[in-house]
């Protein structure tokens, strides 16, 4: 008894550190955003690609700095994040190859029906949260590093307030994705800036609405990045950049294009746009 | 099955046990021969557990020596035990003699044919497949003495091995045992029931509080005991 | 999975995604709670036997360790296996395999402190018998382990229990990758945060309805032994 015990467990751990050979088959991993993944586009977007390519994508999603650092350490073929600056730092690093846009979404500024800060309906989102700090209106910030963590703290920088001496109670920084802090929002009746792709899909809404949208300032610009081989030699490369090279290309492009939720298209593909 | 070499002689030089400052036994001497049993009398609390132990190889004396057949490192195959409250392993009575006949080094074909003889020497044939701790005490003490048998020992010891049963139960290890007996195993009991001791006793040692107070073959024993104590705890009174 | 679908409805359709995740997640903390078992009881077995200076501290920690945070065991799994790590060649990382492992980690001092516990327990009451059989201390691990085999069962439904219901580590280890490392508790904490609350109540129901399943397949082998043993 206890033999035939001991010799299963023996078979168990070899058959576990056995290393994960058997997957050279054709699998990448790719580092994302829990935004994109929320959205819904993986979903849509990978089956169409291992039909072209035989390919099985395996998407991690994490915040866009937890989701760099993945790449950055090997543990991913291909990053897939919308945080230029970042992204920019990681080629310079040496971490990756060569920064490919692909898309962009825009970010909504979410808000209560009820607008205690009043800005609901309009165009100017500096306006906007110059209006909700003065008021104090509550706000919920992803404070996670992520793409749209990041783009929220440029837009504070830009209309010149420090956010972080200038927080007070009503800025609520829950370190988490998307669609946790849309929950948060939602209970707390408080202002959120949220990928639109992530809202279309969101149904938790409670009160909220969109508040300010169609600003320039709220596009919000996706880039893919093959991990460099030559720091981790375990990276596919040619299967990693078999992924980007459809992205870009016109038949991804258009696919991206053509992912819609209740009728509305979520990202915009400018792989060709000179300096997206 | 029984190796060459002999435990008797068993030997108890000027042993003395401590026990947190306490002394349970207090330089003892005694001398264990083949033969008839010896059966410890004395009442509770007098040590007769703890030499039973110390004989069986169980505890080390604090001070003092035990020797088995001359030797102070016998490694106890002749030796088995049986006690007060016997543990039953969770599997059936059959299960229980098989284990400890597993111990025993018997070549696997012999196994059933010996597990058998043990269980009717002890009257369990037809309770062989019950599990073991839903027998009655009685039979669960059967079991425990044919585990013990299942060694084939020189000495069977015994420590109350009747004090939680019935008459009935009483009657039928006693009968065991007279059988253990005559087929030659020496049997070393305690017991604080004067009856049983009377009935099965070839020598009886007197115990009080921790010593040999007396040790005599059991007739002269029971009719001419030669210490005070010994006469006064034959009578039946409580001696401190 | 389907927007907006209630989890009874994918549950009776058969849905392919949901019983995927269903068998990854039965898969996983069934092998880890195996892997646990294998290791912790004669682990727990041996420390409920054996004495040594600083077997106190031992014990101490080993209770502690049930209460080790998941997810903090799954971010040091992760360190281990990154490839940046001491054994990232082995390429486990978000894999199933890493999240047996990990969870295994987790399970494992559940598993041997409650059988040190218990064998204790028991040693106290078969001493005399087992040394007056002169059982050698191999023996003894495996009668004893064997004879409380009933209570045993208790705490391996335990380890069980927190691999099967824990979320942290599967999360970090795995990457909760759609088709290939998700599991119940990181769909569930998947839909949440997509704010689809009904489906993720209706998979934590179909979860805990597993669980009561699994234990109760337990509680029918222990009473089947218990009939036949005693």
């Amino acid at each position: 008894m206890q033999t035939r015990r001991l010799f299963l467990a023996a078979a168990l751990a070899a058959a576990l550190c056995a290393p994960a050979a058997a997957q050279e088959d054709k699998t990448i991993v790719v580092a994302s955003t829990t935004s994109t993944q929320d959205s819904g586009l993986f979903g849509y977007l990978l089956p169409i690609f291992k039909q072209a390519t035989g390919i099985t994508v395996k998407v991690i999603a994490q915040g866009t700095g937890q989701a760099l650092d993945t790449a950055r350490r090997g543990d991913a073929d291909v990053a897939f994040v919308h945080a230029r600056a970042a992204e920019e730092k990681f080629i310079a690093e040496g971490a990756g190859v060569k920064r490919y846009p692909v898309m962009y979404n825009d970010f909504v500024l979410i808000g209560p029906k009820s607008d205690p800060a009043g800005i609901k309906g309009s165009k100017d989102i500096l306006t906007a949260f110059k209006t909700i700090a003065a008021k104090q209106a509550p706000f919920v910030s992803r404070g996670d590093r992520s793409g749209t963590h990041q783009a929220e703290l440029q837009l504070w920088k830009e209309t010149g307030i420090d956010i972080a001496s200038a927080k007070g109670p009503w800025y609520r920084d829950v370190g988490q994705g998307m669609g946790a802090a849309l929950n948060t929002a939602s209970a707390m009746n408080a202002y959120v800036l949220a990928d639109r792709g992530t809202w279309i899909s969101f149904k938790n809404r409670g009160d909220l609405a969109i508040a300010v949208e169609g600003d320039k300032k709220l596009f919000n610009q996706y880039g893919v990045i093959l991990v460099n081989p030559e720091k981790h030699p375990n990276v596919k490369k040619e299967l990693g950049q078999a992924f980007i090279d459809w992205l870009v290309s016109p038949v991804g492009q258009t696919a991206i294009a053509g992912y819609k939720i209740d009728g509305q298209q979520l990202f915009f593909p400018d792989a060709n746009v000179p300096g997206a | 099955m029984r190796p060459p070499v002999s435990d008797l002689p068993l030997v108890l030089d000027n042993v003395t046990v401590l026990a947190r400052d306490v002394t349970i036994v207090r330089d003892l001497s005694l001398q264990i021969a083949a033969g008839a049993p010896t059966v410890l009398v004395g009442p509770n609390g007098s040590g007769k557990s703890t030499l039973i132990r110390l004989a069986m190889g169980l505890i080390a004396p604090s001070r003092g020596r035990v020797t088995w057949g001359g030797r102070s490192d016998s490694d106890g195959r002749r030796r088995a035990m049986v006690f007060q409250r016997p543990v039953m392993l969770r599997r059936s009575a059959a299960g229980n003699v098989a284990y400890a006949l597993r111990a025993t080094g018997i070549v696997r074909a012999e196994r059933p044919r010996r597990l058998a003889d043990i269980l009717a020497r002890v009257g369990l044939t037809e309770l062989a497949s019950r599990p073991a701790r839903r027998l009655s005490g009685g039979e669960q003490q059967r079991v425990a003495l044919a585990r013990a048998l299942a060694h084939d020992p020189e000495i069977l010891f015994l420590d109350e091995p009747t004090a939680s049963l019935d008459p009935a139960a009483t009657k039928a290890v006693e009968d065991i045992l007279r059988g253990v007996a005559q087929s030659g195993v020496k049997i070393v009991m305690a017991t604080h029931d004067l009856g049983q001791a009377r009935r099965l006793a070839g020598e009886i040692v007197f115990m009080l509080r921790g010593e040999v107070r007396e040790c005599a073959p059991a007739e002269r024993f029971f009719t001419a005991p030669a210490t005070a104590e010994a006469a006064a705890f034959t009578r039946g009174d409580i001696v401190i | 999975m389907h927007d907006g679908s209630s989890a009874f409805g994918l549950i009776l359709a058969g849905d392919p995604a949901l019983y995927a995740v269903v068998w990854l997640s039965m898969l996983v903390s069934l092998s880890a709670t195996a892997v646990a078992a294998a290791l912790g009881l004669p682990l727990g077995a041996l420390l409920a036997l054996t004495r040594f200076p600083g077997r106190a501290a031992v014990v101490v920690l080993m209770n502690a360790f049930m209460g080790l945070p998941p997810v903090v065991v799954g971010l040091a799994v992760f360190l281990l296996l990154s490839r940046t790590g001491p054994l990232g060649f082995l390429g486990l990382l978000f894999t199933p395999k890493a999240m047996i492992i990990a969870q295994a980690i987790l399970v494992l001092p559940i598993i041997a402190a409650l059988t040190r516990q218990t064998i204790e327990d028991l040693w106290a009451e078969y001493r005399d018998e087992l040394t007056a059989m002169r059982v050698t201390p191999v023996g003894r691990v495996a009668t004893l382990l064997w004879d409380a085999r009933f209570s045993l069962v208790t705490t391996l439904l335990a380890g069980f229990g927190r691999a099967a219901a824990e979320v942290g580590t599967v999360m970090i280890v795995g990457g909760n990758i759609d088709g290939f490392t998700r599991t119940m508790t990181t769909a569930i904490a998947l839909e949440t945060s997509k704010g689809d609350l009904p489906l993720a109540i209706g998979l934590g129901l179909f979860l805990i309805a597993l669980i009561v399943l699994v234990n109760a397949a337990a509680w029918g082998v222990r009473r089947a032994g218990e009939l036949r043993a005693g």
